[in-house]
Parts: C-alpha cells; sequence; structure tokens
C-alpha cells in the first residue's frame, strides 16, 4: 500500500476487570483498502471496533486519523470524523420505508415539513451509485425486504454522509450465497471509491475474495497481517488458531 | 467505480428504472398482496362499520336517521379526541390506563374554575389550566416511565386509581350531591352548538378541496423531479369518495340539527396531529421508537425525550377529550371518567387499524376508530340493552379488534415484513 493509512491505532489496549480484552494492538485500513478483521470467538475483534466506534475508550495506546492523534469520546465523534460502522444488528426500523431509515436522525427538513422529495432522490442516488438494483422502490417498508437488501440498505446509509472509513461487522453471516455474493460486491465498490473499509467476518471464502489485506486478532493480540493476494488459507486459518503471541496474558512482556 | 462488478447484482437483466406512473391495477394488485400478507389497513374497520350498520339499522330503525346522525357526531368526539392521543403512546408501544380519569381530572378543573363567583374564570383560563394540568400529568407519567424505567402499564395502572380518587376528592367537597353543572355559555356551546347548513357546507366542501390541493401538489413536486406518483385516476378515486362522503354527512346531518361545532374541533386536532406525526421529523422519530427503539438511539435521537413528549400530547388530547364530555353533558360528577370510557377510547385507536405493538398507526385511526365505538354504544342505547350486556359487548368488540392485531401481525412475519 503507498497511501498512508486513514485509520491507525497503535498499540491499543482494554481491559474489562480482569479480563485483558486487547492487548498492544496495532490495526490499520489505507483508503481505498479493504481490510478484514479476522479471529476466533472472543479475540477482541468487537471490543477493536467498539473503540474505534467510541462505544467506549480505549485504556491505552493512540487511534489516528487521517494522519493526527484523535481521542474518539463517543459514536457521535466517530461518525463527525467519518468513521460509520454497519452493525450486525443493522439498527434499521422495520416499520419505516428505506427512505426513512436511511435518514433517521439526520432528517433533512424545509422549515419544520420533512423534505421528502429531496430526501428520497438522494437515497435514491446514493442507491444507484452503489449499483444496488434489487430494491423495488425506496419508499417500501425495510420490513418487507430480503437479508441482503436490508444489508445493502443499511451499508447505503452508512456511506451517505460523505463517511471515510466504513467498519463491517459479519455483514453476511445471516445471508444467503446470492446475498452474499451482492453485499461482498457492494463492499469491493465501496473501496474503489476511496473509502476505507473494515471487514469482519468469520467466513474466510468471502474474505479471500474481497479483502486486500487480513488482520488477524487472537486472544486480545495481534498475531499476523496478511496481503490476501501472498497468502493462502491455511495460513490464515493456522494464525487465527495458533499464531504465536508476544505476551502471555496476566504475565509481563515476554522479549523473543 | 467498476461496472462490470455491477452486473453480477442483477442476475435478470432485466430491471428498467421503473416507470414514473403505477397504473391502478398494478397499485390495487400490490394492496391486495398486502392484505393477504396481513396488512389489512383500514379494511378490518370499513367490514366493522358495514356490520354495525346492517345490525342496528335492521334492529332499530331510530339509528339511522338524521337525529342520530347528529347524536353519534356527538358521542364520537370525546372518544376521538382522547383516542388520538392513545394512537400516539400505542405508536411508541406503551401504554395509559390512566386517561379516563386524566380526561376527567381536565374536565372537572376547568368545571370547577368556571364556578360563578368561586373562582368564576372566564373560559379561556379555566381550560387553558385544565389543559396545562393534564399535560403535566403526562410529563410525569413520562418521567416516571423513562428515568425510573417503569413500565408504563404499571406507572399508568397507579395513576387510574390516583386520579379517580383526584376526581371523586374534588367533585364530592365541591359539591353535597357530587355533580357541578357548567353555567359558562361558551363551555356548554363546545359540544352544544351548530355550525348553521351554510357553514357546514362551505367547511366539508372547503376540506376535500384541501385534500385535493395538498394531492395534486404532492404529485406534481414529485413528477418534476421524476419521482414515482400514486396513479392519477386513483388519487382522483379517493379525492371523489372523499367528497362524496363529506357531502353525504354534510347534507344528512342539515337535516337534523346540521354539523356539531365540536366536530370542527375534532377534525383540526385530528389534522393537525396527522401533520406532526406524518411531516415532522420529531413525528418521523415517533415512528422509529416504536418501530426499533435501538435503531433511534443509535440514530442519535434522544429516545427518552419522545417518550416523554408523547405522554405529554396523551395529557394534553386526555384533558381536551375531557373538556368536550363535560361540556357534552354540561357538568361533572363522581363518575366522570368511569364507566367504559377508557375501553373505549383504546378500544377506538386500536379499531382504527392502531397496532399496540408499535410503530404503527395514524391519528386519522383514532377518528375512524371512534365513529365505530361510538355507533355500538349509541346502537345498544336505542336497543334499550343493560349496562352488563353493553359492557360485555364493548369488552368483545376490543377483544376482536385486538384479534385481528396480532393476527395480521403474525401474517406479516410470515410473509417475512414484520
Amino acid at each position: 500500500m503507498a497511501d498512508e493509512p486513514i485509520l491507525e491505532c497503535r498499540g491499543v489496549s482494554k481491559h474489562f476487570g480482569a479480563v485483558q480484552a486487547l492487548y498492544k494492538v496495532d490495526f490499520e485500513v489505507c483508503p481505498g483498502e479493504v481490510m478484514a478483521l479476522v479471529g476466533d470467538n472472543g479475540a477482541g475483534k468487537s471490543t477493536l471496533i467498539k473503540g474505534i466506534a467510541g462505544i467506549y475508550p480505549f485504556d491505552d495506546g493512540q487511534v489516528r486519523f487521517e494522519g493526527s492523534d484523535v481521542r474518539i469520546s463517543g459514536p457521535a465523534a466517530a461518525a463527525g470524523l467519518g468513521i460509520e460502522i454497519v452493525y450486525q444488528d443493522l439498527a434499521l426500523a422495520d416499520n419505516l420505508d428505506v427512505v426513512g431509515n436511511m435518514f433517521l436522525g439526520r432528517e433533512r427538513k424545509k422549515g419544520l415539513v420533512l423534505d421528502e422529495t429531496s430526501m428520497e432522490q438522494d437515497a435514491q442516488s446514493t442507491l444507484d451509485s452503489l449499483s444496488v438494483r434489487t430494491l423495488q422502490s425506496v419508499r417500501q417498508t425495510v420490513a418487507g425486504l430480503s437479508g441482503g437488501q436490508r444489508q445493502a440498505v443499511a451499508v447505503a446509509k452508512a456511506v451517505m454522509w460523505e463517511s471515510k472509513v466504513v467498519i463491517l461487522d459479519e455483514p453476511t453471516a445471516a445471508l444467503g450465497v446470492a446475498q452474499t455474493r451482492q453485499v461482498l460486491d457492494l463492499t469491493r465498490r465501496l473501496a474503489d471509491r476511496g473509502l476505507g473499509v473494515v471487514i469482519i467476518s468469520h467466513n474466510l471464502h468471502d474474505i479471500f475474495e474481497v479483502a486486500d489485506r487480513i488482520t488477524v486478532l487472537r486472544l486480545g493480540q495481534q498475531v499476523d497481517v496478511f496481503t490476501t493476494a501472498d497468502s493462502d488459507q491455511q495460513e490464515v486459518v493456522h494464525s487465527i488458531t495458533a499464531g504465536s503471541l508476544q505476551f502471555v496474558p496476566g504475565m509481563t512482556e515476554i522479549d523473543d | 467505480m467498476s461496472e462490470t462488478m455491477a452486473d453480477s447484482e442483477d442476475p435478470s437483466g432485466a430491471s428498467e428504472p421503473e416507470t414514473p406512473n403505477e397504473s391502478v391495477k398494478e397499485y390495487l394488485a400490490a394492496w391486495w398482496v398486502r392484505v393477504k400478507a396481513g396488512d389489512l389497513g383500514s379494511l378490518p374497520l370499513i367490514i366493522g362499520l358495514i356490520v354495525i350498520l346492517l345490525v342496528f339499522g335492521l334492529a332499530e330503525e331510530v339509528f339511522i336517521t338524521p337525529r342520530n346522525f347528529t347524536n353519534l357526531l356527538l358521542q364520537m368526539s370525546g372518544i376521538a379526541t382522547i383516542a388520538v392521543g392513545v394512537v400516539f403512546v400505542l405508536l411508541i408501544a406503551e401504554i395509559d390506563l390512566s386517561v379516563a380519569y386524566v380526561s376527567a381530572v381536565g374536565g372537572v378543573i376547568m368545571t370547577l374554575l368556571l364556578r360563578p363567583g368561586d373562582p368564576g374564570w372566564p373560559w379561556f383560563l379555566a381550560i387553558a389550566a385544565a389543559l396545562l394540568i393534564t399535560t403535566i400529568i403526562g410529563l410525569v407519567t413520562g418521567l416516571i416511565v423513562t428515568k425510573a424505567g417503569v413500565p408504563s402499564f404499571v406507572v399508568t395502572l397507579a395513576g387510574l386509581l390516583v386520579y379517580s380518587g383526584v376526581v371523586l376528592t374534588l367533585t364530592t367537597e365541591a359539591s353535597n350531591s357530587g355533580t357541578v353543572r357548567i353555567q359558562d355559555d361558551t363551555v356548554i356551546d363546545i359540544a352544544g352548538s351548530f355550525l348553521g347548513d351554510a357553514l357546514g357546507w362551505i367547511l366539508g366542501l372547503g376540506s376535500v378541496a384541501i385534500y385535493a390541493a395538498i394531492q395534486l401538489r404532492t404529485m406534481i413536486t414529485r413528477r418534476s423531479r421524476g419521482l414515482p406518483t400514486k396513479p392519477p385516476l386513483l388519487v382522483g378515486l379517493q379525492i371523489g369518495g372523499l367528497a362524496l362522503a363529506v357531502a353525504w354527512a354534510v347534507w344528512y346531518a342539515n337535516r337534523d340539527r346540521g354539523v356539531p361545532f365540536v366536530l370542527l374541533i375534532v377534525l383540526v386536532f385530528v389534522v393537525f396531529w396527522s401533520f406532526v406525526a406524518a411531516r415532522t421529523a420529531f413525528g418521523r422519530h415517533i415512528y422509529a421508537v416504536g418501530g426499533n427503539p435501538e435503531a433511534a438511539r443509535r440514530a442519535g435521537i434522544n429516545v427518552d425525550r419522545i417518550r416523554i413528549a408523547v405522554f405529554m400530547i396523551m395529557g394534553f388530547m386526555a384533558g381536551s377529550g375531557g373538556i368536550i364530555l363535560a361540556s357534552r353533558i354540561r357538568s361533572v360528577s363522581t363518575g366522570t371518567g368511569g364507566g367504559n370510557l377508557l375501553l373505549e377510547v383504546i378500544a377506538a385507536a386500536v379499531i382504527g387499524g392502531t397496532s399496540l405493538f408499535g410503530g404503527r398507526g395514524r391519528p386519522v385511526n383514532a377518528l375512524l376508530g371512534a365513529l365505530v365505538i361510538a355507533s355500538v354504544g349509541n346502537g345498544m342505547d336505542l336497543l334499550g340493552l343493560a349496562a352488563g350486556t353493553k359492557f360485555i359487548v364493548t369488552g368483545l368488540v376490543l377483544l376482536a379488534a385486538v384479534l385481528v392485531d396480532s393476527l395480521s401481525k403474525k401474517g406479516r412475519a410470515a410473509a417475512g415484513m414484520v
């Protein structure tokens, strides 16, 4: 990657009581890159993401965004920087239509009245620009959409706000083959637009299809960063299950 | 951006940009699909009205007369006003069991403040004070529900007892008989006066014209921006249908005393709150909180503030309804707010098509539901049924409405449109 990372974590740590969830983790994503974040259950993927999202602060370490140190004090601060997270449970209101969901909390108004036509046009053009073509109408309620369509709406919602980094948490976990295909294509298109994309997934097949690089977490530590083109699934699986730890949890640092 | 990848998106490859105007046939077909999937809209309501007309119309000839029609309009006004508030509470998936007695508190406070010389407030101050107090009651309910996290069911159940006690205390202290008469002419006229024939027509046709203007304006703006619109024929049919219904209602009411003035107040409430619900960000947030509070929270919406505001709307509408009910019988008494008023206002909201599960419903539901509930009550009164029988029937009507709501939710779930 010739580019400077747009988002960079250096040595971030987080503990919950006695549990060390993250230990001196380095993580970065560059503009135009799809960075996969993998690891077994409890490896610290969600903790890392939530720290970046401002859900809770890291105990230690630095976060740099566009080259300068930042402190992400809350979800609003993350959104303000241009970091959008698409959570696994999508956070869509089923009873609202696609437009209503995409603009939820940031409705456009003419005086007191909602500016429905302009919101509908922008929602439609955002979906069009992401080549989401399976939606019949942006006026249908989200309740009637398939899993893939819902994911597309959630992603479109995230990119509509001039975001620079989009984090997708298990975007394909609940999807069928065709829908997974759609979401992976969409992920790739986000990166092609110059966004930094982070994708969390358990599915290595998906990751090898879409990611440029892969960061592996194990027991709260970053154990490897692979370039997808130069590695195979076997290596990554080995790293996930038996990657060499720099630090043994609960002990002082071991120099190797 | 990669266009080649985009091609795999749509395997059929046949998705033309949709035509800007769906035909009426397609529109009706889509509607029928929704109905079959359990998204019934106002269908149960229309069927209910037809059944009521048939049953009571055949059983009692007085039921379908201009005199009874204007009576019915008067009877539904108080219920409809309170039910508008209930719709909002149900929209955020909460419940308010204290509404009937909160409305009674409003009516009693206004009546007491109006008593000549004691303290003899002018009507507008007495009404304002009553509405202020019921709105504050809503605020208190909302604060307890949101800040202490007590389910609204329990908070308002306690409120039911507390406010019935307040009504009982105030009325027995004010009068030995427990009944306080309203002597202010303006307040009596709220539910006791009628628009003249000409005014009725102007009002009725004026509102149809406004409705038509809004529909046409929406269509023209959308078309000028290249967005799909409803089929013009369907819009025409809707406007025509509304015009016919309104014209019939005005004509029929004019054969008796005319259109009740209070109906105008109710319509203003319904139009105002429909505007708030459908056209403002606040209204959108209410639906979001009812549909998925977590999504609303993550979208930066202050969920607690929305909930509190909704309980305040409930308090305000309950107070307004209480004033209308008091004006209609020209007095308040120890029994005000009792009986099956609570059941009727909740049933009105639900029968109108508001879901008990939150996020679905419109303020106009309250108006149509109140028409059904008031018709049932009116018809049973005409038939001279005993109080016990009336309770049973009203309860069964509510149960039927709730069953329709639950079953249609199941249907939507089965069709993947929860």
